[in-house]
């Protein structure tokens, strides 16, 4: 069978709404599991503007999509699936971020900061990681309980270690998080959105300004050295680099400590036998990142030329959604993909950090952050429970990446 | 294709640094084989790894997310 995005739909009924809501915040939205089975590449209409775009669902299709030269990250290009509402005129002025650039660009600016996330130097920053979530948790046994462990921990550990990397004072974090924070909400209007954009951006240019001709020890002064011989980025392409390191490096790190942090308090058991060996931790940490999936969506493509994915031709122009979280519970890969076990051998094939070449740079950095937290939580605060009823928790449904908004915790 | 001193042919692993996006999995997965260069790109230690090394250098080119790992044999 042959369909195009574009073609009259062989039914009349209406194709369905992206994004689609979890039914609980441990699942993938209830279409999913249907569409893997019957639809795997199918159409739906994306509730910002009511424009087509395709879904995978897939793990195989999600890796086959995320792995192809011919699909395009460029969010300019027509029929490319925006899921915020951004004017026209508007998008002509975006400078591309590096997740939305294509190679050449694309390969050109990643090589610049390859270096600062390897395997080593990610291992390097360890201590320091630890120090920090060692302040944060002296700090909150020092407060006693109950406090919100979203504002007492998750949000400043990732926030704290993403300043230091950068060079960005920590003192002005309010700010930023606030902006990023906004940057993340499908429900902002495109005036509120770009002036989080915008406020972000004139922070970051004065900073990366000073930098230019004070340098410090850090990632934007090495990009900035660098470049001088390199000469892949103007300003303004470093401020935007500086701002998607920021947001990249705090946003989503954060939600997935409050994420998983509550998922083992609803799973005392296994939260029992990682306090026993903690050598099972970076396995549960896959298996979190796994039924999580927090950026489900963050892989929107556009077909650069005409492309087969499963039974399916999807047309040059034509916009994909290459979904992580339905990915992430494909029965194929995953046997009992709904249930959290943090034995699961295959958990690492997990696709919550992408695929292909713009797969998260910033992932080692995150397992790290993950592991000091959730290991120093565990053997720090044994009694640590739930101050809230579950169901009184709000999550971040409408927003880009998934998470929770307040964590009540006591111990 | 060569083979150990009693015949049993051996894995043989190549990569291709020009398609490495540094994710630095291969290192992580099987630092006996794989580390990355000055550059954060994948550099080979051991072309012909031992059998016990497959399971780690399998995994590392599954989840390679460009692909540049090949296991030959």
């Amino acid at each position: 069978m042959t369909q195009s995005a574009d073609a009259a739909p062989e039914t009349g009924s209406p194709l369905p709404q992206f994004p689609m809501r979890r039914t609980c915040p441990f699942s993938e939205p209830g279409e999913y599991a249907g569409m893997r089975a019957d639809n795997p590449v199918s159409r739906a209409a994306l509730k910002v503007n009511g424009k087509p775009t395709w879904l995978v669902t897939r793990h195989e299709h999600v890796r086959q999509v995320l792995g192809d030269g011919r699909v395009s990250s460029n969010l300019k290009m027509p029929g490319y699936p925006h899921q915020f509402h951004i004017p026209e005129e508007m998008l002509a002025q975006v400078r591309l971020m590096m997740l939305n650039m294509d190679p050449p660009e694309h390969s050109a600016q990643r090589r610049m900061l390859i270096p600062e996330f390897t395997a080593r130097r990610v291992k390097e920053m360890r201590p320091r990681i630890q120090e920090i979530v060692d302040e944060r948790i002296d700090a909150m046994l020092a407060a006693g309980g109950p406090v919100d462990l979203v504002t007492a921990l998750a949000l400043p550990v990732p926030s704290l270690v993403i300043c230091e990397l950068l060079g960005v004072p920590y003192e002005d974090h309010p700010q930023f998080e606030e902006w990023s924070a906004a940057m993340m909400n499908h429900d902002l209007s495109p005036a509120e959105y770009g002036a989080a954009v915008q406020a972000l951006d004139m922070y970051l240019d004065k900073l990366v300004t000073l930098k230019e001709t004070e340098p410090g020890d850090d990632l934007i002064s090495r990009f900035l050295e660098k470049n001088r011989t390199e000469q892949v980025a103007d300003h303004v392409d470093v401020v935007t680099m500086a701002r998607l390191m920021l947001v990249g490096g705090h946003e989503t790190t954060a939600n997935m400590i409050a994420l998983g942090v509550l998922a083992l308090l609803r799973h005392p058991e296994q939260m029992a036998e990682l306090q026993a060996d903690p050598a099972l931790l970076p396995n549960a940490i896959e298996e979190l990142l796994r039924v999580f999936s927090i950026s489900d969506s963050g892989t929107a493509r556009v077909a650069a030329e005409d492309i087969e994915v499963g039974d399916v031709t999807i047309r040059a122009g034509e916009g994909i959604l290459a979904l992580n979280n339905a990915a992430n519970h494909d029965e194929s890969v995953f046997p009992d993909a709904g249930t959290l076990d943090i034995h699961r051998k295959e958990a690492r094939s997990h696709l919550a950090f992408g695929y292909g070449i713009h797969q998260c740079i910033g992932a080692n950095l995150a397992r790290v952050e993950l592991e000091a937290v959730y290991g120093t939580l565990l053997r720090r605060v044994p009694g640590l429970r739930l101050a809230a009823e579950p169901d009184e928790l709000r999550f971040k449904d409408d927003a880009m990446v998934y998470g929770v908004y307040e964590l009540p915790v006591t111990w | 294709m060569t083979a150990d001193p009693i015949g049993v042919p051996l894995m043989r692993v190549t990569t291709e640094r020009d398609r490495c996006v540094g994710s630095g999995q291969c290192a992580m997965l099987s630092p006996e084989v794989f580390d990355q260069d000055d550059e954060g790109l994948v550099t080979v230690l051991q072309e012909e790894p031992a059998d016990e090394l497959r399971e780690g250098v399998l995994q590392a080119a599954d989840l390679c997310p460009s692909r540049s790992i090949r296991v030959h044999g």
